[in-house]
């Protein structure tokens, strides 16, 4: 069995050449630790070959999470080969890691690759010569057309193992430090990983303690006072002249000066300091249009199947199911428990593929990293990059896309807060929530919807600059050095792929996390506490939660138990809401909305209706995006955090709302009440305005550390 | 004063000098190609004024200004 890793830059059609080599046959896992997609697939026609596709990167130094992944891939799994795509198009930059490749002691086949480009760019490129230099084999291909895939399986069968390529001398100065370095590395350090090894304790690499127990420091200062740099930027200038001169001997270049490319004219309009905002959200509004909005394509695909699984899929299965004599607890469990909500969920399905392939096509043609080169000048200010906006604005059709969508962010920590903070948008979910309470409390005002979008909007960046300041997300504020790829057509099995992967992400979802929660939230509302089905919900054990906890809403303006028991069934889908308050009335609401909103007028104020709407807009989402979150953050401990936050935050901001409101227009004043939203007030702006807020913590634990 | 790749005009290629600052940024913005003696142009900003995007090694990179004041050019 072979291992072959995948390796390339972003944008060097990398996922292209994989789709070709290994067709159907993929698999996608998880690198461990992140949530970096690790895909792999058999190599089509080659014996027993696997095809581990890497992350997209520029080098193997560890500053992202897939440049980590990958050097320690390649460094403790040990493939037996490596290739390397090399986007012929654009040679400097990509040989840059090819150059770093060399060094790890495997194998590197080249993948000259968008050739058809580098000759539309009027370059021609020797790639014989190019392998003589490096000491590889070069293909010629171009992935997207199917050109070079055979020739690339032809080499791979043929590759000797003890092919490795000759890693390119630096200046006599840092060799001679090298050759010093090597020879005391520890022995155990493998023969084919010793020049690797050399230079990182030479770069005074974090891992150089892994090589060496050795002092090298006198003798590399000194070669840093001769070139008056650091050594680690010493090799990166290094490799880069090597390239240079690797460049200038295979590759002709037409001399006729600097022409403007298509790409460029693009960016002359969709960058530009007029166009850019009008462009950005004409394309926004287009995509709003094509998945989300009442009518759309998307729209209509999800009322279809929703209206199919409620009204012919689960009565077709409960008649079968009490034809063949299922009936009591586990009629109930399938029918009411299992059915309806992994259905409710699997509804959203059609607009959820429709809105995953828009954001692929936007992210394949390039304009992705536009959006995030136009936004990231707002979202600084609050500690965000302009990559968070991508998930916002997706979050407002259904969260868990957005939530998703947040793996475009490189950055870490910026990739957490937005994952974290995405829910705060209206989803498409919510809107029935808000249609009940404008409806029935502020008669239809259209502000009370816009208010939800504003303070969605709002809460992220509050919740952007409040996050930072924890330690799990501190640190500088996030460099922002992005590629922007040329505008090129995407190919449409690529397209087709990436939205099924995700697709099936959200499916797998509804089958395990969602269908444990709907089963519980079933159970918890169908029966009592002496396990009896419950006649009418409000003998059941979920009743009573509700009336335990409901004491707890009480400040922000809901204390009955029968709004605490809807907003706990809304994590099950927001929109259950609305149906749990027409249960527990025991109304059905399609047919008589005006007594849902009478009776929610005799139990609820306008204020107290604020603070029920503000907190179930911000407070824990469904089910399936708590799961999203879960996988986007890595973990139940991030989480938990994220759900806690989020719980708190709502709280908080429901508080302040409904007790300032009450002040202002002086009804429901409770002197205590009024006292807790000072000081989540005055504690809330303490967290936005001073640096490091919790340094008050830390001194405290201190001092008693101390003591 | 030294001039930077923030001061440069636009659309003029200049000569990188110096690539100053410090850690993972710094090591960073050379990784993408910006070393001593290598050819830069700028050719826009965003519409907000920041950040800017430039022709680097025949590829598009953008860059915050704070960033491209780091870079010592001629």
């Amino acid at each position: 069995m072979k291992t072959i890793a995948l390796v390339g830059n972003p944008n060097s059609g990398k996922t292209t050449v994989f789709n070709k080599l290994t067709g159907s046959s993929q698999r996608v896992g998880n690198w461990p630790g992140v949530t970096i997609d690790r895909k792999e697939g058999r190599i089509k026609g080659m014996d027993s070959a696997t095809l581990v596709d890497l992350p997209g990167i520029y080098s193997l130094s560890p500053y992202s999470p897939e440049e980590i992944v990958s050097r320690d891939y390649l460094l403790k799994e040990r493939p037996d080969y490596i290739l390397n795509i090399v986007d012929g198009s654009n040679l400097e930059r990509n040989l840059y890691l090819t150059l770093q490749l060399m060094e790890v002691g495997v194998p590197v086949v080249i993948a000259l690759n968008m050739m058809d480009i580098a000759k539309a760019k009027g370059y021609d490129i020797d790639s014989k010569a190019l392998g003589a230099a490096l000491g590889c084999r070069v293909v010629e291909t171009t992935a997207a057309k199917g050109e070079g895939m055979e020739e690339i399986k032809k080499v791979l069968s043929t590759l000797s193992k003890s092919e490795l390529p000759k890693p390119v001398r630096f200046d006599d100065g840092v060799e001679k430090v090298l050759d010093s370095i090597s020879a005391k590395l520890r022995p155990d350090v493998p023969e084919e990983q010793r020049r690797w090894a050399a230079v990182k304790v030479f770069e005074k690499d974090a891992s150089s303690s892994e090589y060496t127990d050795e002092d090298f420091s006198s003798e590399i200062e000194e070669v840093e006072k001769a070139h008056d740099d650091q050594s680690e930027a010493i090799i990166i200038d290094q490799r880069y002249n090597a390239i240079c001169g690797i460049v200038s001997n295979v590759l002709k270049q037409p001399t006729t000066g600097k022409r403007k490319t298509a790409s460029d004219r693009i960016d002359d309009i969709v960058t530009s300091r007029i166009w850019g905002f009008p462009v950005f959200f004409g394309i926004m509004a287009l995509v709003y249009s094509i998945a989300m909005l009442e009518g759309s394509p998307g729209w209509f695909a999800t009322d279809w199947l929703n209206t199919y699984i409620g009204d012919e899929f689960i009565p077709m299965v409960a008649d079968w199911l009490a034809e063949i004599g299922v009936e009591g607890m586990l009629y109930g469990l399938i029918v009411d428990g299992i059915l309806s909500g992994v259905g409710a969920v699997l509804g959203f399905l059609p607009q959820m593929l429709v809105m995953f392939l828009l954001l692929v096509l936007l992210e394949e043609v390039g304009y992705m990293s536009r959006v995030a080169f136009v936004m990231d000048r707002i979202f600084r200010r609050f500690g965000l990059s302009g990559k968070s906006f991508i998930p916002l604005l997706v979050g407002t059709g259904c969260g868990v896309p957005g939530v998703m969508a947040s793996r475009t962010i490189e950055n870490d920590r910026d990739r957490r807060i937005t994952a974290m903070t995405t829910t705060f948008m209206p989803c498409a979910a919510k809107l029935p929530i808000v249609a009940l309470i404008a409806g029935a409390i502020f008669g239809g005002n259209p502000l009370v919807a816009l208010g939800c979008y504003f303070g969605g909007i709002l809460a992220v960046l509050i919740s952007g600059v409040i996050l930072k300041k924890f330690k799990r997300f501190a640190g500088e504020p996030t460099p922002f050095i992005m590629e922007l790829p040329p505008y090129h057509t995407p190919s449409a099995v690529s397209v087709g792929m990436a939205t099924l992967q995700r697709g099936w992400g959200f499916v797998k979802k509804a089958f395990t996390i969602v269908l444990l929660a709907t089963v519980l939230i079933w159970f918890l509302s169908s029966y009592t506490w002496g396990l009896q089905e419950a006649e009418i919900i409000d003998d059941s054990i979920l009743a009573s939660i509700g009336n335990a906890i409901c004491g707890i809403f009480a400040p922000i303006g809901f204390g009955k138990w029968e709004l605490s028991v809807a907003t706990i069934t809304g994590l099950m889908a927001k929109e259950d809401l609305v149906g749990t308050l027409g249960t527990i009335v025991g109304i059905e609401i399609e047919t008589a909305e005006g007594d849902l909103w009478a009776w929610l007028n005799t139990i609820v104020t306008p204020i107290g209706a604020v603070g029920l709407l503000a907190f179930n807009m911000l407070c824990a989402p469904c089910f399936a995006a708590i799961g999203a979150m879960h996988r986007e953050l890595g973990g139940w401990k991030a989480t938990a955090f994220a759900v806690g936050y989020q719980c708190v935050f709502a709280y908080v901001c429901s508080l302040i709302l409904v007790q300032f409101g009450g002040l202002l227009i002086r009804t429901d004043i409770n002197v205590a009440y009024l006292i807790m939203a000072i000081v989540s007030a005055v504690v809330l702006a303490y967290f936005i305005i001073v640096k490091d807020p919790l340094a008050i913590v830390r001194k405290v634990a201190g001092k008693e550390g101390a003591q | 004063m030294t001039r930077t790749l923030k001061d440069v005009k636009y659309g003029v290629p200049v000569k990188v000098t110096k690539v100053n600052g410090e850690g993972p940024v710094r090591r960073r913005i050379m990784d993408m190609g910006i070393t001593k003696g290598c050819t830069i142009t700028v050719n826009r900003c965003a519409p907000l004024g920041d950040p800017i995007e430039l022709t680097v090694r025949g590829y598009e990179l953008s860059i915050r200004k704070s960033d491209a004041a780091m870079i010592e050019v001629e």
